[in-house]
């Protein structure tokens, strides 16, 4: 069963699922990284929080009797965007913004705190019980068939690849044309020359991590509706395989978060299919160490060359 | 400082009274301006004044604190003592309780580094357009009409880059206009930086050392930019520099430092004969050498001592 085709194709649509996800959470710390030059770690957190907001959003609606999937797929997406972003929002101008201009391990030991921090908040308040969700999207499109395999492409699958190319066409279009964008790469080249200009830098920073939460928050949506329970961890293991596609794509680079994700995604997917379900997740660190030894700036990472 | 050197100080006209020399309207007014780092005295009591249409040069033996007073005028560093106001259109802005990038936004003072720091990543173009930053800002409503394509905001954008383009034929960049800046050569990043830095619309240029290393026909066109931007566009520019032939050449006002202090002050011919400039360049040796090429050899020799002022 393993030979065919058709199971290949399978293999193919989880991957590209997982990916998406994976990419829209890698987006954030590619983005954070490549303006302030330091991994928040907290990301992981950022993308659970995004579900549990989903999640509660879902139950509201539920109780208020808003049933109608599109809308209130709309509703909740917007929550959890806007929500998540205040927590993006808050998390750098708490935890981040005092540390400006200190070592870099102050950050990182910053960024670890801060992740244990959300991790045990949303334990609290949420407790560490597994959260389920009902199914809201079922059913999909009969791609492929082949003697008695199915290969079908679920409509949340189609949701999350959809979704997540029209947000990553939004958003590339943003830092490549937008006055925003723009800023923003002037802060990540010279961020005191961009402040000589005119650029408000603080400002900018807190819009990157809000634009980040944003695109976590989606993440997390889609995470909770594609496999229907949550907990307090999630965010732990989906920050560092995100974190190891951003580092796979070139960290700094957006086009190799995206890639990266993608990678990374079909990684698990076809090692999960055609070895062991297992050592998906050694499969995925593996190729963080290999990538780290062999190649350091990722598949799009451009070198730092000094002029002398 | 000996006494003699005292003495000479009492002489020259340190006091703000009276008209600026070299003519003008005041554009900044610097007062008493101390900038103290633990124990060292960076700059000490120094008072100028510099005005709009008019290029101030500040020069000084390496180390005179020369820089810090830019870092001061922009925000980098609070000043212990001092106050430094700016005259602008809108009203007047005192420069050191104004936030690093309010500075530029807000009261209009752009500035330049003695290394050059262009976005090197950006094209040409880009490197302007992102100098109007807060302009656009505000057109594309922050971002989202931008997003959406809103007529009002590509009008903006399309003035932005009219202005841009003005700039790159003043700066003769027009060609390069999509090219990488990190790629261009020497002498034309350094016109860049003086493009983008106009491209803010500033009311008062601060440019520290922008001849550095130019060949002397680089340097040329530098020059025809500067005067250029002072005749035609009226506007007040501070000059750090350490080429003679460029200071005494262009600049219509001079303020000396030495170790802090502002040993002279005056017209390029004022300044150029003053016993005390020729002392602090030359030594305590009273001779009657000019000031300029002597001046402008020892400078390049001690050049690396000059970093730590940056």
């Amino acid at each position: 069963m393993q030979n065919t085709f058709a199971y290949f194709l399978d293999q193919l649509i989880n991957g590209l699922t997982l990916g998406s996800i994976y990419g829209l959470i890698a987006i954030g710390y590619t983005m954070v990284y490549g303006i302030i030059g330091m991994i928040n770690f907290a990301h992981g957190e950022i993308f659970m929080i995004g579900a549990f907001i989903s999640i509660i959003t879902f139950l509201i609606l539920g109780l208020a009797g808003i049933t109608w999937v599109p809308l209130a797929l709309l509703i909740v997406l917007i929550a959890a965007m806007m929500l998540t972003s205040v927590y993006g929002w808050a998390l750098e101008r708490v935890a981040y913004r005092p540390l400006r201009g200190s070592p870099r391990l102050a950050a990182l030991i910053t960024a670890i705190g801060m992740s244990i921090f959300f991790q045990n908040y949303v334990q609290l308040l949420q407790s560490a019980r597994n959260k389920p969700m009902q199914p809201v999207i079922s059913g999909g499109v009969e791609v492929m068939r082949e003697g008695d395999y199915v290969v079908s492409l679920g409509y949340m699958q189609g949701i999350i690849m959809v979704l997540t190319i029209v947000l990553m066409a939004i958003f590339s279009l943003m830092i490549a044309r937008t006055t925003l964008g723009r800023a923003q790469r002037a802060c990540e080249q010279d961020r005191d020359m961009a402040a000589l200009i005119g650029v408000n830098v603080d400002r900018t920073i807190s819009l990157t991590f809000v634009i980040g939460a944003t695109l976590a928050s989606v993440a997390g949506m889609m995470f909770l509706l594609y496999y229907g329970v949550i907990d307090f961890f999630i965010g732990f293991l989906a920050g560092i395989k995100a974190f190891t596609a951003a580092v796979l794509g070139g960290i700094g680079s957006l086009p190799g978060a995206m890639l990266g994700g993608l990678l990374i995604g079909l990684i698990e997917a076809f090692w999960s299919g055609y070895f062991t379900v297992e050592y998906k997740d050694v499969a995925a660190f593996s190729i963080l160490v290999l990538v780290l030894i062999f190649r350091p700036t990722g598949l799009l990472g451009k070198p730092d060359i000094e002029k002398v | 400082m000996s006494a003699e050197t005292a003495v000479a100080q009492g002489a020259t006209s340190l006091d703000l009274a009276g008209p600026i020399p070299g003519g003008g309207e005041v554009r900044l007014t610097v007062e008493h301006l101390t900038m103290r780092f633990g124990g060292l005295v960076a700059i000490d009591d120094v008072s100028f004044q510099a005005a709009d249409g008019r290029i101030t040069a500040i020069i000084g033996p390496n180390g005179a604190g020369k820089t810090t007073v830019f870092n001061c005028l922009t925000g980098f560093y609070k000043p212990t003592v001092g106050r430094l106001a700016l005259h602008h259109p809108k009203g007047e802005f005192l420069l050191e309780r104004i936030e690093g990038f309010r500075t530029a936004q807000d009261a209009g003072v752009a500035r330049t580094f003695q290394n050059i720091r262009l976005f090197p990543r950006m094209t040409v173009l880009e490197n302007l357009i992102v100098a109007q930053h807060n302009k656009l800002m505000r057109a594309s409503g922050y971002t989202v009409f931008g997003l959406l394509g809103l007529k009002r905001y590509r009008e903006a954008e399309e003035k932005a880059v009219e202005l841009a383009r003005y700039w790159l034929d003043r700066t003769l960049l027009t060609k390069a206009a999509d090219q990488e800046a990190g790629n261009l050569p020497y002498g034309d990043q350094r016109r860049l930086e003086v493009a983008r830095a106009m491209c803010t619309e500033p009311v008062l240029l601060c440019l520290d050392e922008p001849a550095a290393g130019l060949n002397p026909r680089e340097s040329q066109l530098l020059n025809q930019l500067l005067m250029f931007i002072r005749d035609e566009h009226k506007m007040g520019i501070l000059l750090i520099e350490h080429d003679m032939s460029v200071v005494m050449g262009i600049s219509d006002h001079i303020v000396v430092l030495d170790y802090g202090r502002k040993i002279s002050d005056g017209t390029p011919e004022q300044v150029r004969s003053d016993p005390a400039v020729i002392r602090a360049y030359l030594g305590e040796d009273e001779d009657e050498e000019p000031v300029g090429e002597t001046a402008a050899g020892q400078e390049s020799a001690a050049r690396e001592g000059d970093e730590r002022d940056a």
